[in-house]
C-alpha cells in the first residue's frame, strides 16, 4: 500500500493507525512563522468508529490503508454471515456479525447498504438512512388518537424496538429514520 | 469554471483603507517605503521554510539560472539599511512553499521595517502603537519565553531537565505520544509546546508580546549580553493568531555565517536540501549593519483581525487556489 506524506492528508484519505484502517475527519496545518509546522488531524477508526485526534510532524508519512467503499444491496443471512451483492457484478460478499454490528436490525432484503472492506473483507456495514419495517408487535392503542402524542414501544420485523403514535397498528409498515433510529411517518400500503 | 473573486467589494475597501493607514503611519514617523525584489538569486537557510524557485531562460553573471521566490524581503532590506543607513519599511508579497490553510496563503503580503537605534524594546513599544492607531488594540503585553512556561507548565524551557519534562508533559496527551516518545529535538519539542500548551492561555483581545526566545531559536536576533541562553526576539499573538516576528537584529558578520551553516547543518539532519547563504548579506554585514531592530508582520491577518475574518480567504482578492 502507499505511503502518504502529511503535505497529502485530506478529508476521506485513508490510513493505517495503531494497527487498524481509519479516515481523515479534518486535517488543519499549524505553522509558526519560524517553527517546526505539523498537522492536527482528526480521525475516525473504521472498525471501532471513534474519532480520536492525533497531531503529525509535517513531512512525515504514513501508511496508507487498502479500504474500499462499496454499495451492496442485502441478500439474506445464513445464521453466522449476511450476504450483500453487488448489483453490477453479481459478486456476493458475506460480512460476519462483527462488521454488521448494531446494522443487523435495520437490514431489509433488497436494501443498498454501504459496506467498507479492508483488505477485501467487510469491516463495517452501513444501512441506509431511511428503512420501512413491519411492525410485529405493539400494544392496542386508543382509537382517534392522531395527534401521536405519548407513543408507545413497538417491535418491528427484524427485532428493533422504536417509539410509535399510539395510532399505528400491528400489520402496518412504517419508515424509521436509521440514524436515530426513530419513527417518521406510516408507509401506505 | 468559478472566475468571482474570493474576498467581497467592502473586505477590498477596507484593504484599501488599511494599506493607508498603515503608510500614514510610516510617514508620520518619517520611515520611507521602499521596494525590494521577489526573485532572488539566494533563497532561505531557514530549517522551516521553504523557497518556491523558477528558472530563468539564461545563466545570469554569477552562472545560475535559478531564481528563488522570497520568503521575506528581510535580506534585501537590511543591505539597504547597511548602505543608506535609514528607516524603511516595506508592504510586499512574499511567497512560502508547502503554507496553506485557514492563516496560511502560499503568496501573501508582509509588513517588515527597520529602525536604526532601536532595540528590541522600542519596536515592540512601536509595533504596540501600530496595532493602536491601524485597529484600535489596547497597549502590548509582555511576557518572556521562560515567564510563559514557568507560568503555565511549571517548567523552564531553558534548562535541558525543563525540556524533559515538557516532552513528558506532552507526551502525556494522547495526540501527540507517539510523536514525543521519539522526538529528540529540543527546539521542536519546545516549539510544538508553544503552540499547544502557551498559545492557547493567550488573553485574545490583548496584543500579547513574548520576548526573549531561547538562543536555538533566535533565527537573527542577536545573543542577550544580560543572559546568553537567549536572544532579543519577540514575537507578537493577537486575537489566536500570530502576528509579528521582530529582532534586535544580529550585526555580527562571522556569528550570521555561523547560523546559516548550522542552519545548513540541521537541513542534512532533516534530510532537506541545503541552501547557499546569501553571499552579499554576509558581505552588508561585513561592511558594517547599523545598530537596528526589525518586525515583520503579517499584513493579511492584522487585516483578518480588523475585520473578524474568520479565514485568509476573505481577505485576499484571489487566493492561490482561485488565482
Amino acid at each position: 500500500m502507499a505511503n502518504y506524506s502529511t503535505s497529502e492528508f485530506k478529508g476521506g484519505l485513508k490510513i493505517m493507525q495503531d494497527g487498524e484502517p481509519c479516515s481523515i475527519v479534518e486535517n488543519e496545518m499549524v505553522k509558526p512563522g519560524k517553527g517546526q509546522a505539523f498537522n492536527r488531524v482528526k480521525i475516525r477508526k473504521l472498525i471501532s468508529g471513534k474519532v480520536v485526534e492525533k497531531t503529525f510532524k509535517s513531512g512525515e508519512s504514513v501508511e496508507g490503508a487498502d479500504v474500499i467503499e462499496l454499495e451492496l444491496s442485502y441478500l439474506y443471512n445464513d445464521g453466522e454471515f449476511w450476504h450483500f451483492m453487488n448489483n453490477e457484478t453479481f459478486e456476493q460478499v458475506p460480512a460476519d456479525a462483527k462488521a454488521v454490528g448494531d446494522a443487523e436490525k435495520w437490514l431489509v432484503e433488497q436494501d443498498v447498504c454501504t459496506l467498507i472492506l479492508w483488505e477485501g473483507k467487510p469491516i463495517s456495514v452501513q444501512p441506509p438512512n431511511f428503512v420501512e419495517l413491519e411492525i410485529t408487535e405493539t400494544d392496542p392503542g386508543l382509537k382517534g388518537d392522531t395527534a401521536g402524542t405519548g407513543g408507545k414501544p413497538a417491535t418491528l420485523s427484524t427485532g428493533a424496538v422504536v417509539r410509535v403514535p399510539l395510532f399505528v397498528q400491528i400489520g402496518e409498515v412504517i419508515k424509521v429514520d436509521t440514524r436515530s433510529g426513530e419513527y417518521v411517518s406510516r408507509v401506505q400500503k | 469554471m468559478s472566475w468571482r473573486p474570493d474576498a467581497s467589494w467592502s473586505m477590498l475597501q477596507q484593504r484599501a483603507d488599511l494599506f493607508k493607514s498603515v503608510r500614514q503611519f510610516f510617514e508620520n514617523r518619517g520611515v520611507t517605503e521602499v521596494d525590494t525584489h521577489l526573485l532572488s538569486q539566494y533563497g532561505v537557510t531557514d530549517v522551516h521554510l521553504k523557497n518556491l524557485s523558477t528558472e530563468f531562460s539564461q545563466p545570469l553573471p554569477s552562472g545560475t539560472n535559478t531564481l528563488y521566490l522570497q520568503t521575506s524581503p528581510e535580506f534585501a532590506m537590511k543591505r539597504l539599511v547597511a548602505a543608506y543607513q535609514q528607516d524603511i519599511y516595506q508592504l510586499s508579497h512574499v511567497v512560502r512553499d508547502d503554507e496553506v490553510g485557514r492563516y496560511h496563503n502560499p503568496e501573501f503580503t508582509l509588513l517588515e521595517w527597520y529602525r536604526i537605534g532601536f532595540d528590541d524594546n522600542a519596536l515592540i513599544n512601536e509595533v504596540s502603537q501600530l496595532l493602536s492607531e491601524t485597529c484600535g488594540a489596547p497597549p502590548i503585553v509582555e511576557r518572556s519565553y521562560q515567564q510563559c512556561f514557568l507560568e503555565t507548565l511549571k517548567l523552564d524551557p531553558l534548562t535541558p531537565d525543563g525540556i524533559e519534562g515538557i516532552r513528558q508533559h506532552l507526551e502525556s496527551v494522547p495526540a501527540l505520544t507517539d510523536w514525543m516518545q521519539k522526538e529528540t529535538d529540543a527546539s521542536t519539542i519546545l516549539q510544538v509546546a508553544f503552540s499547544e500548551c502557551i498559545e492557547p492561555t493567550f488573553t485574545k483581545n490583548v496584543p500579547q508580546c513574548v520576548t526573549r526566545f531561547p538562543v536555538e531559536q533566535a533565527a537573527l536576533a542577536r545573543v542577550d549580553e544580560s543572559d546568553p541562553r537567549v536572544a532579543k526576539r519577540f514575537e507578537v499573538y493577537y486575537q489566536g493568531v500570530e502576528l509579528a516576528n521582530g529582532y534586535h537584529e544580529l550585526t555580527d558578520a562571522v556569528e550570521q555565517t555561523r547560523r546559516f551553516q548550522d542552519d545548513n547543518r540541521h537541513r542534512v539532519t532533516n534530510k532537506q536540501p541545503q541552501m547557499a547563504a546569501d553571499k552579499r548579506l554576509i558581505s552588508a554585514l561585513e561592511s558594517g549593519l547599523p545598530d537596528c531592530a526589525g518586525v515583520a508582520l503579517g499584513f493579511d491577518r492584522l487585516l483578518m483581525i480588523k475585520s473578524g475574518a474568520k479565514h485568509i480567504s476573505e481577505v485576499l482578492p484571489f487566493t492561490t487556489n482561485n488565482a
